[in-house]
């Protein structure tokens, strides 16, 4: 009967929440400068945030920041009891071949590519930090976006080498190991831990198809500009000058195209394969979720069992007629009492926040996979209509040959 | 039912109208569909060749000595020959023929017998008529080795390819078509990456459209509805682009590809014609030597020998510039070459 009352409950919550869905609040991530020289040298970010909220200082502010303060950021919130059963957005990884190219200062494309990659997700992560109604609501993110000076991060050895999948990998395997199994009264949340599971296998493959395809059109750029030379050296060969002239022309058209295929390789790669890899390791934080859920309730049974065995102890110590230590026993019992009510509602607490947390993010994943694809169908739109713009420009030429 | 051969040298066939219709396969062979139309209007030639006909075809071709200065004629190219499931050396050899399900193959093959018919020397080889016409594949005896093949493999022969001119408008021939073989060549596998590469993406679109279908997730949750109608869309946009990108490269294949394969092969057979007339022109003024310093005794029969060298040379330039050359220098100098042999 509570258990029905308790869902109720919760879903009148929920919507509530979704009542009051819009926020105001503003963030970008730009002008990464290299701060320093040689090995200690780090990439600092412009972080802007514009907001009418009232728990802001002003209503438009920059501070600087480096990856290490966001990896902080996110440390500082996971631990966070009070967050627990949230889904706190992961940071991006941690890259050692691409800083160390930063370190010595390289400009060639791919280091280009790999600055723009982070601060694009730099930018993602913290705009999902900042539309989520309990984590704006807390000090470590006010003060992550509004402080002059932040204190240098010094716990983000978790982050590193093995990376964020890993590091949920791991805490899901050590919840499994644990002896007490939970016995699930609410199948909701068995059905949708399987469900999770498996659309992160989905995306895992179309990742790998989506990556494939990045690398073809980029190959596409290179063999067209390539083409485009050999074109032009051929219209210098050539005697009759309508050819020789129809055949450089042909070869600027095919430059312009390889211009097209490398803003189409950039737009499948930041918008199709960057939210795919996004949404993986988001998955991978709703798993985390799940598995503080099932710990918040081990803590619960394990109390509930040492308090089992103090009141067994109490009854011992009755029947031996020791008094002095039979108070002693009676404070324990009563500690651990209290202690039992406090992780029951903590498992409840959890509980409800898992399914609202699931909820949310199934709704921010359907729009913001639309408005994904609205942005790359739109821009795939107007690059084949100057697709077709350039070689309308080009048939006359060709037609022109005598 | 064999067509009997009245004259030889109209031929009976419009050459216009040669079609490579259809590729046949039977296990490893490709067996081609020729069909062409009659010239007295009276109805159609339908028969099958293999690759070897067409090769027994380009040799009896080759080996039409008692035409003068046939080694002045710029021999239409026969492609490389084709292998089915080829090994990759071959494919890089074949390059866009390879490709198309063997349509540019055949309009390869089409091409050559088109140019064969047309030309005014090589029109009126009875070789040709029976290759058109006859029902039964002409025979597959084996020609013997003649100047055709040495040459064209034998290695040491390239020194005489450097060898300078007597004659301002071929040197400049020569020196063009070098540039034009080379330029050709590099264009023509340039495009053909590019071309593969289409290809590549094609596939790639369909993955990936394939791997969408497979995210529709079941269920009544209007969310999930939402989500699973978005891979759906998505999956027929990327199936459409999968269709473009193929019909790209396709088209790519069947226009410019083609064109640079058939002009770089045209210029590799130009090039060949050159060569033989340079090393006709070496072999003149080493029997004009020899001929100077000759014993009285020798002297009379190095005559004769200098004269036949300088009369078939002579016999190769007349051809050489009659035929469809490259490069077109002034007029100015194709008369005055005229006076300088």
């Amino acid at each position: 009967c509570f258990n029905w009352l308790r869902c109720d409950f919760c879903s009148l919550q929920l919507e509530e929440e979704e009542a009051k869905s819009s926020f105001d609040v503003d963030v970008a991530v730009t002008n990464p400068e290299k701060v320093g020289d040689g090995m200690n040298a780090y990439m600092a970010y412009k972080v802007s945030t514009r907001s009418s909220l009232s728990m802001f200082k002003s209503k438009a502010f920059t501070v600087r920041r480096r990856f290490s303060d966001f990896l902080g950021l996110y440390e500082k919130l996971s631990v966070k009891q009070s967050l627990h059963g949230c889904i706190i957005p992961p940071p991006p990884e941690k890259s050692v071949v691409g800083m160390t190219k930063m370190k010595v200062g390289m400009d060639d494309p791919s280091s280009v590519e790999f600055l723009e990659r982070r601060r694009a997700a730099l930018e993602r992560f913290l705009q999902r930090v900042v539309s989520h109604p309990l984590l704006l609501q807390d000090p470590d993110v006010r003060e992550f976006l509004e402080r002059d000076d932040l204190p240098r991060a010094v716990n983000t050895q978790t982050l590193s080498g093995a990376g964020f999948l890993k590091m949920i990998t791991k805490a899901s395997d050590a919840v499994s190991k644990m002896t007490i199994k939970m016995n699930e009264s609410d199948t909701w949340f068995e059905d949708k831990f399987q469900e999770v599971e498996a659309e992160e296998q989905q995306l895992r493959k179309l990742h790998v198809v989506v990556d494939s395809l990045v690398n073809h059109r980029k190959e596409l750029c290179v063999n067209t500009a390539i083409f485009a030379k050999s074109m032009a050296m051929l219209g210098n060969s050539e005697d009759s000058t309508a050819l020789s002239r129809a055949l450089s022309q042909l070869a600027e058209v095919e430059d312009k195209m390889e211009q097209l295929h490398q803003e189409q390789a950039a737009s499948d790669f930041f918008i199709f394969a960057e939210l795919l890899a996004d949404y993986i390791r988001l998955l991978a934080a709703v798993r985390g979720c799940f598995d503080q859920r099932v710990r918040s309730w081990q803590r619960w049974q394990e109390a509930q069992s040492t308090l089992q065995k103090k009141r067994e102890a109490e009854a011992k110590l009755l029947w031996a007629n020791k008094p002095d230590k039979l108070q002693q026993a009676k404070e324990e019992i009563t500690e651990w009492e209290a202690r039992v009510t406090q992780y029951e509602r903590d498992f409840d607490r959890v509980g409800m926040a898992v399914r609202k947390e699931v909820l949310r993010f199934e709704k921010e994943k359907t729009k913001d996979f639309k408005s994904q694809i609205v942005k790359y169908l739109e821009a795939m739109l107007q690059s084949q209509q100057r697709l077709i713009k350039f070689w309308e420009a080009f048939l006359p030429e060709a037609k022109a040959i005598a | 039912m064999m067509e009997e051969v009245k004259d030889v040298s109209a031929g009976s066939v419009h050459g216009d109208t040669i079609k490579v219709t259809e590729v046949l396969q039977d296990g490893d062979t490709l067996t081609f569909i020729i069909v062409s139309q009659k010239l007295s209007g009276t109805g159609e030639y339908h028969v099958d060749r293999t690759y070897d006909d067409f090769e027994w075809l380009q040799q009896h071709l080759y080996t039409q000595e008692d035409v003068p200065g046939i080694q002045g004629v710029i021999f239409p190219p026969l492609p490389v020959r084709p292998q089915v499931n080829a090994s990759a050396k071959v494919m890089k050899q074949l390059g866009f023929l390879a490709l198309g399900e063997w349509q540019p193959y055949c309009r390869a093959l089409e091409t050559f017998l088109q140019q064969v018919v047309a030309h005014r020397l090589l029109s009126k080889n009875p070789a040709l008529e029976l290759f058109l016409t006859s029902a039964d594949p002409p025979g597959r005896q084996k020609i013997k080795k003649n100047l055709f093949n040495r040459l064209s493999q034998a290695m040491e022969e390239m020194r005489k390819e450097g060898h300078k001119d007597v004659d301002e408008f071929f040197q400049t021939v020569r020196d063009q078509n070098l540039q034009l073989t080379g330029s050709s060549r590099t264009a023509a596998e340039k495009f053909l990456d590019v071309v593969l590469t289409e290809q590549k993406i094609a596939v790639a679109c369909g993955h990936f459209s394939a791997a969408l279908h497979l995210c529709v997730e079941p269920g009544q949750d209007p969310d999930h509805k939402a989500f699973s109608r978005v891979c759906v869309k998505l999956s027929e946009v990327f199936d459409s682009m999968r269709k473009s990108m193929m019909s790209f490269s396709l088209n790519d294949l069947n226009t410019l590809g083609l064109g640079l394969d058939l002009e770089s092969r045209h210029l590799e057979a130009e090039k060949e014609m050159l060569f033989r007339r340079t090393c006709k022109l070496v072999e003149l003024e080493s029997a004009r030597r020899n001929a100077e310093r000759a014993k009285p005794v020798r002297k009379a029969a190095m005559e004769e020998v200098k004269k036949a060298s300088e009369t078939e040379f002579e016999q190769i330039c007349e051809v050489a510039k009659q035929e469809p050359l490259s490069a077109r220098p002034c007029g100015n100098a194709a008369e005055e070459s005229d006076s300088v042999v």
